[in-house]
Order: C-alpha cells, then sequence, then structure tokens
C-alpha cells in the first residue's frame, strides 16, 4: 500500500510539475532566447542564491529569498549597463557571482545542517512539494493570461523597440513586468532543475522548437511539447534509476535536440538530393 | 497653398552637452516630399525622431496640425539596424505591426486588418513570403516588410530613413514609383545619402548639417548653397544628369 502512494504522488507531481515546468519555461524560454537574453537570465538565476541563502539564515521560505534577488539582479544589471555603462556582460558576470557569495556565506553562517543545498543547486525530486507545484501551475496561468492579452504588445517590443517607442509610451513598463514575470519563473522552476541547470529548462525547448519552425507562436507551442516530453521522461527516469532530477531532466531535453538535429539534417539532405535529379 | 502638417520652431537637440541639431525650423506641408541630406552625423536621423517624439528636444517646440496629424499619423520606416532581423516573427505580423499605432495595448488584430495587411503586402509584391519569418529574407525584401509596416495605417506623413540602402537593384525604380504614388496622399521626408536617385522624386530639399536649411525646391542653385554654407556632394538632375563636387 505504502508503494501505491508512492506512485500517486510520483505520477501527480511528475505530470502536473512537468507540464507546469514546460508551460511556464516554454513561453519565457521562447522570450529569453528570442531576445538573445540567455545569459542575463542565467546571471538572473545564479544570483538568486543570494536569496536562497539568507532565506535560509533568517528562517524565511528560500524561494521567496531567491525571487527578491533575482528581480533586484535583473533590474541591477539593467541599472549598473544604462545608468553606470558598465557593459552589460560584465554587469552581469559581477552579479552572477556577488549573488553565489552572499549564499555561500549565508548558508556557511546558518547554524546547523543543510540538508537542501544541493537540491536547491541541482534539483531534487524529493524536495519538490505540493506548494511547490500549485505555485507553478499559478505562475502557468498568469503567464498564458499575460502572453495571450499582450501577444502583439510583446512580441513588436520584442522585435523592434526603437519603432514601439514611436507608438506607445508604455514600452519600458512593458520591459520590466515581463523581465520580472521571467525572473519569477526562474526562481520557481528551480525546484524542478537546480540554479546550476534551470537555465536549460528554458534554453533547450525553444531551440528544438526553432529547428522546425520559425515564428514565435508555433515556437512557443512547439517548445511547451517538446519541454513537456523532455520534463516528463527526465523526471520517471530519474526516480526509476535514482539519479537527480534535473541533471537527467536537462540530460533527456538535450538528447532530445540532438535527434531533431539530426532528423533535420538528414531530412535537408534527402530533400537536397531529391533537388538535385 | 496647402495645409501645414507640422511646424518645428527652433528646435535644438543635444546628445550630452553635444549638440546635433540647432535652431532648425521647419514647416511640412501637405503633399510635399522632402528629401532630407547632409553629411553623416549632420542630423537627419535626429530631425526624424525629434518628429516621432523618440528625442526630446532641449529647445523649441513642434507644432502638429491637431486634425491631420498628431503622433498617431506618422508612417516610420527606420534604418536597417534597428530591428532584430534573426527574430521569429512573420512577414504579415511585422506589416501589421505598423497598425498598434491606432491600437490599445490589447491588441487583437480583426479580419479587416489581416485583409489589409495581405493587400498591403501583396502590393509590395511579397505575397508568397507573407507567411516566413524575416529570417528567410533578403534584406531588400526586407526593407520592402518595413516599407509595408509604415503605410498600412495609410499615415499623413511618412518618415524614411536611408531607405535606398538595402533596396535590390531590381526592386529600387519600382520602390521610388510607390513613393510617389504614396505621396499623393500623404507628405514624405526622405533621409538619403543618394542624392542622384531621389531627386528626380522629391519636391524639396532640407539640408541638415547642425543647422537646417530648407529649399522649397527640387533645384539648388549654386549661389544658394553658397549663401547656407552646407558642406555637401550634390547630384542634380538637369538636362544632363551632373554632379557637384565641392564644398561650398
Amino acid at each position: 500500500m505504502e508503494g501505491n502512494i508512492f506512485q500517486y504522488e510520483f505520477i501527480v507531481k511528475g505530470l502536473f510539475g512537468a507540464l507546469f515546468a514546460s508551460i511556464t519555461a516554454g513561453l519565457a524560454g521562447t522570450y529569453i532566447v528570442s531576445k538573445r537574453m540567455v545569459f542575463l537570465s542565467g546571471g538572473i538565476t545564479h544570483a538568486s542564491f543570494g536569496g536562497i541563502g539568507i532565506g535560509y539564515f533568517a528562517g524565511i521560505n528560500p524561494v521567496v529569498g531567491a525571487a527578491v534577488f533575482s528581480i533586484l539582479s535583473a533590474l541591477g544589471v539593467e541599472y549598473l549597463s544604462v545608468k553606470q555603462k558598465i557593459r552589460e556582460d560584465s554587469a552581469i558576470g559581477i552579479l552572477w557571482a556577488f549573488g553565489m557569495a552572499i549564499g555561500i556565506i549565508f548558508i556557511y553562517l546558518t547554524p546547523g545542517y543543510t540538508p537542501n543545498l544541493m537540491s536547491y543547486l541541482f534539483g531534487s525530486i524529493l524536495t519538490v512539494t505540493y506548494a511547490d507545484i500549485i505555485a507553478l501551475g499559478i505562475m502557468s496561468v498568469l503567464l498564458i493570461l499575460y502572453f495571450s492579452v499582450f501577444y502583439r504588445t510583446i512580441l513588436y517590443i520584442s522585435f523592434d523597440e526603437l519603432f514601439a517607442r514611436t507608438y506607445s509610451p508604455y514600452v519600458n513598463v512593458f520591459k520590466y513586468i515581463t523581465t520580472a514575470l521571467i525572473a519569477l519563473t526562474i526562481v520557481l522552476n528551480i525546484r524542478m532543475a537546480g540554479v546550476v541547470l534551470v537555465i536549460s529548462l528554458l534554453t533547450i525547448p525553444p531551440n528544438i522548437a526553432m529547428i522546425f519552425t520559425k515564428t514565435y507562436f508555433r515556437i512557443v507551442i512547439w517548445s511547451i511539447v517538446a519541454g513537456f516530453i523532455g520534463t516528463a521522461s527526465g523526471y520517471a527516469i530519474s526516480y526509476f534509476a535514482g539519479i537527480p532530477t534535473g541533471a537527467t531532466i536537462i540530460f533527456t531535453l538535450v538528447m532530445i535536440w540532438i535527434i531533431a538535429k539530426s532528423i533535420k539534417q538528414v531530412n535537408n539532405i534527402v530533400m537536397h538530393k531529391s533537388n538535385g535529379k | 497653398m496647402s495645409v501645414c502638417l507640422l511646424e518645428m520652431k527652433s528646435v535644438s537637440v543635444a546628445y550630452e552637452n553635444n549638440i546635433v541639431l540647432e535652431d532648425a525650423d521647419l514647416k511640412v506641408y501637405d503633399n510635399d516630399f522632402i528629401g532630407v541630406i547632409g553629411p553623416n552625423g549632420g542630423g537627419k536621423t535626429t530631425l526624424l525622431k525629434v518628429i516621432l517624439g523618440l528625442v526630446k528636444p532641449a529647445k523649441g517646440k513642434l507644432i502638429f496640425d491637431q486634425e491631420l496629424l498628431n503622433n498617431n499619423n506618422i508612417g516610420y520606416l527606420p534604418q536597417m539596424s534597428t530591428g532584430d532581423n534573426s527574430f521569429p516573427v512573420t512577414v504579415k505580423d511585422v506589416v501589421l505591426s505598423g497598425l498598434m499605432i491606432r491600437k490599445g495595448l490589447i491588441s487583437g488584430m480583426t479580419v479587416q486588418d489581416k485583409m489589409k495587411a495581405s493587400q498591403v503586402i501583396e502590393e509590395l509584391g511579397l505575397t508568397e513570403l507573407s507567411g516566413s519569418s524575416l529570417s528567410e529574407l533578403s534584406g531588400g525584401q526586407i526593407q520592402r516588410v518595413l516599407l509595408g509596416r509604415a503605410v498600412i495605417g495609410n499615415p499623413r506623413l511618412l518618415l524614411l530613413d536611408e531607405p535606398g540602402n538595402f533596396v535590390d537593384a531590381n526592386f529600387e525604380a519600382d520602390f521610388y514609383e510607390k513613393l510617389r504614388v504614396l505621396n499623393k496622399r500623404m507628405s514624405i521626408m526622405m533621409v538619403s545619402h543618394d542624392i542622384g536617385t531621389i531627386t528626380a522624386y522629391i519636391k524639396s530639399f532640407a539640408c541638415v548639417n547642425r543647422r537646417l536649411h530648407y529649399h522649397p525646391s527640387s533645384e539648388i542653385t549654386n549661389e544658394e548653397l553658397m549663401a547656407y554654407g552646407c558642406p555637401i556632394q550634390l547630384i542634380t538632375h538637369g538636362e544632363v544628369p551632373h554632379t557637384v563636387l565641392k564644398k561650398h
């Protein structure tokens, strides 16, 4: 009977976790990949570790700390690069390491043993709670609503910001809201894949989709599908093989990407040959 | 005399103490076709950006004809570099974005909007590429798409920044011919290096080199240029096309 309860929990967490992770990562990931913000997002993710450390130390929920840190670091990069004229990639590099350093210092200062540290770094099946899943579910609904209501506004600002400024005074507002939502998406997905690996949860699925399609909306849809297949099967493999979840999910996604790329390559060669005749 | 759409009164623009435009006066009349010429860094693009509201003047003011022209009624074709041409967006969506000027924040496109877009795309000879993404297009094709985006909203004033740079040779004549047709229902201001080509189409000149001099005809005499003292390379079309290459 105990086995059944575990199985039930495994299926529910696995299915819904994978579903919500791929919806949020697909929507946020298509945005950051299209806008070439992957490095920035990676920086935000690592900087958020500072919030996890402070959360542990102060006895508040580490996810809340991470959320605050990720949003502050996103704004920090913007401030340093625009106002202080520091090169953006340098600003990211500084905040990336600074956040990690704060996290490590505070976790070190926290009395007692911190068993979940590894799970925050690399993701763990054991520590994903129902609350995490529900939070991801709410985030999915929020992102779907945001992107469907403001689809064209977001698309056009991303494509050509200068032109968007000729007709809309709200360009910056949208940029900040979108960045904040992406920071939150990343933080909530840290439970699935961990600080170190979560960025690939956002970048691999859109890149799988972009092998087959080049229009924004289809990239979103296909990255959610590819993300779900990769996340759910990675989750299952990690459960049965007893290996870390985050790493297994990323490994599975990269395998899908390689297979998709090969199929496209073979297809191109075949097409080329038949055209040549 | 036709209606004045827009009047600039002693407008100055500075980027961090570097004055790019000084005391510029300009009146843009209905159905005018102004060629904006001048050296690199002389303030041509800045002039367009001031009119679009992208750059705030440090001094002076702009008076728009409220009925015919507020900020919502200006079409804009920027220089190629402003957008990301590998961005996954389709030709049709880019053309439709020209209608965002009239839309609120929640920006659904109606069936009419989409039909209008198809029509503009057809006029530009891009129907087959309608569903393609920009990354699959040549530079000249992208330029045509961006022209579509600029004119779909039927603006009263169309601002073009170096449109000739990327237009492919076999579309060039066609492109300028399209502008001539568009000019019947809208005023055009066109920044260009390609003075040789544009003199055949424009009706007046604005010579911008920090200061702005407006010449209400497409022909400039040497005496006029002497008086204004703007150092430009000028090629004019007379009976026999000839080139003026000197500091004057």
